[in-house]
């Protein structure tokens, strides 16, 4: 008895039309942008009159939005490089120990997820400010790590729950160093789960807006602060070249984790 | 003979215990470094929120919240925010429950496929979602000329820059975090339950609303919840697509801290915001595990 047989048919089509209505609700505006930036017009039409790459050609000749792409790409580099090994070294030394300290440690470590993020932006602002890191990439990159820790430590430490680590301990009375039991023996294993955690920093810092605005600015702009300034002001087709190429790295750089994740 | 032994014993395990508690704070060191950066970077500084909030000049004081109270500007901006919220959760059930039900009652790999379709907007940045509605939404945009086309509407709907586009785009940015839930809570409902419900008589749609309905409804409500608590923080999509007519919260303690430097304010402001929000993850921390839920980003 699968359960399927007593929904009607004539309920099956009415839910099925309104199931595909709210999936197209949820995936269309993310894709409708990718066609409508290759337009040549100033006004963002479906479909273009005309296919141009105008708006990826002022883009591309922009100073001021190449210096921001640097700056978002070497924020959200860097964010990966410090949040990974930290969060590694968190997730398994937190899984490790166990008991309440740990539990608490873990806790203070994923709160930055719940905390919402403008509080998070002012509480930085108002700590760098005495401590001169405004607008200054070393700033930047430490607040973008503590937003992508807590997704490091969870991945991490899922992949964690599915590893014997008792083969961890024979690697040990075996003679291996500590370092050598966790590097030959644990490491590997966790593989998958560290590149997803790493791809997800990545886009967790390359994405942010709120916290960049109060603490990125001028030379140090992101590319989602200018972007942010510019919707307010007017609707610059150049953000919608901007937003499809942003759409294409985030979703293949994400689906990568997932499938990562998925396939084990 | 015998009591040397015992007493060798005896040292034996208070020196693997001694090595066991060795072990147990060398593993909590490594956690050491990623808790003083979260530490200092998040922590430290909204607990110093809390302690601006309650100086006034020098002095201990209560007039920063008074004033949340007493101003009637702010008691608009709660009724917003709440307002806003409580609409966009009503709606996302609306058009979650049933497509998650949808979800949960095909095939393994159609539903696999569909759950891909919803994690699709949650893999693109918040901004770019916000941009698309933008621009969708205009006077010249692609609902409106949708609409006319069909000849639904003559003159161009105001779709943006107010309530309208800030909710359409808010909904957009917060229904999965509803549907991905939900869809759990119903796959792990047994068929077998309305099997039962089916054979004693019961018609399809009975057994729905007295069988199946009650069994999700926890999986609903922390759905409900988890987005109504979102919602309530949003910042990013009100500011765009709310073009300077709609004020919610943390817009304003933006304006506060950003704009007038009045920190007092914007810190009495986080501060309530802060404590309702963790109130209501406290609350749906009871009914789900937390932390694959938030996986999804804000």
């Amino acid at each position: 008895m699968s359960g399927e047989s007593w929904i009607a048919p004539w309920r099956r089509a009415w839910l099925a039309a309104l199931g595909l209505l709210v999936l197209a609700f949820l995936v269309l505006p993310v894709f409708i942008v990718l066609p409508m930036s290759f337009s040549d017009s100033q006004y963002l039409e479906f479909p273009p009159r005309a296919w141009s790459l105008r708006w990826y050609r002022a883009y591309l000749g922009s100073d001021e939005w190449m210096s921001a792409t640097r700056v978002s790409l070497a924020a959200a580099f860097l964010t990966t490089l410090l949040a990974t090994p930290l969060g590694l070294a968190a997730a398994y030394g937190l899984h490790r120990a166990g008991g309440r300290a740990a539990r608490l440690a873990r806790a203070a470590l994923v709160a930055p997820l719940v905390v919402p993020v403008i509080i998070l932006a002012i509480g930085v602002f108002y700590l760098y400010v005495r401590l001169g890191l405004v607008n200054t990439m070393a700033g930047l990159v430490l607040a973008h790590t503590a937003l992508a820790l807590p997704f490091v430590v969870v991945l991490v430490d899922a992949g964690l729950r599915r590893i014997d680590l008792d083969q961890e301990r024979v690697a040990r009375s075996l003679g291996a160093s500590p370092l050598r039991a966790f590097a030959t023996v644990v490491l590997p294993q966790l593989e998958r789960s560290l590149l997803a955690a790493a791809l997800l920093a990545f886009v967790t810092s390359l994405d942010e807006v709120v916290v960049a605005l109060f603490v990125s600015g001028g030379e140090m702009s992101t590319l989602t602060r200018r972007m942010f300034t510019g919707l307010r002001d007017q609707v610059d087709p150049t953000i919608a070249a901007i937003s499809s190429l942003l759409i294409l790295l985030s979703v293949g750089l994400l689906g990568g984790a997932q499938l990562l994740l998925r396939r084990r | 003979m015998n009591r040397l032994a015992i007493v060798s014993e005896e040292s034996g395990a208070e020196a693997l215990a001694r090595d066991a508690r060795r072990e147990r704070r060398r593993a909590l060191a490594l956690a050491l470094p990623a808790l003083l950066l979260v530490g200092l970077v998040a922590l430290l500084p909204t607990g110093w929120l809390f302690w601006l909030s309650v100086i006034e000049g020098e002095k201990l004081s209560a007039a920063h919240y008074l004033r949340l109270v007493e101003e009637e500007s702010y008691r608009r901006i709660f009724w917003t925010t709440f307002e806003i919220a409580a609409v966009v959760t009503v709606l996302a059930a609306l058009l979650g429950y049933p497509l998650a039900y949808w979800l949960s009652r095909l095939p393994e790999r159609w539903a696999n496929f569909g759950l891909v379709l919803v994690l699709v907007p949650f893999w693109t940045s918040l901004l770019v979602r916000t941009y698309a509605w933008l621009v969708l939404l205009q006077r010249r945009g692609l609902v409106n000329q949708g609409l006319q086309g069909l000849g639904l509407i003559d003159e161009p709907l105001r779709l943006v820059h107010n309530w309208t586009g800030t909710v359409i785009g808010m909904l957009h940015i917060l229904l999965p975090f509803l549907v991905l839930p939900v869809y759990a809570s119903l796959r792990a409902i047994d068929p077998a339950c309305l099997a039962a419900a089916a054979s004693l008589g019961a018609s399809p749609v009975r057994a729905f609303w007295t069988v199946f309905f009650p069994l999700s409804l926890p999986g609903l409500l922390a759905g409900c919840l988890l987005v109504f608590v979102l919602a309530l923080g949003f910042y990013v999509t009100p500011a765009i697509l709310g073009g300077g007519r709609v004020l919610m919260v943390a817009m304003k303690v933006q304006e506060n801290a950003g704009l007038y430097l009045d920190w007092g304010a914007a810190s009495a402001l986080a501060v309530l915001l802060l404590l309702a929000t963790l109130a209501l993850f406290a609350l749906l921390a009871r009914l789900v595990p937390l932390e694959r839920l938030l996986l999804g980003r804000s």
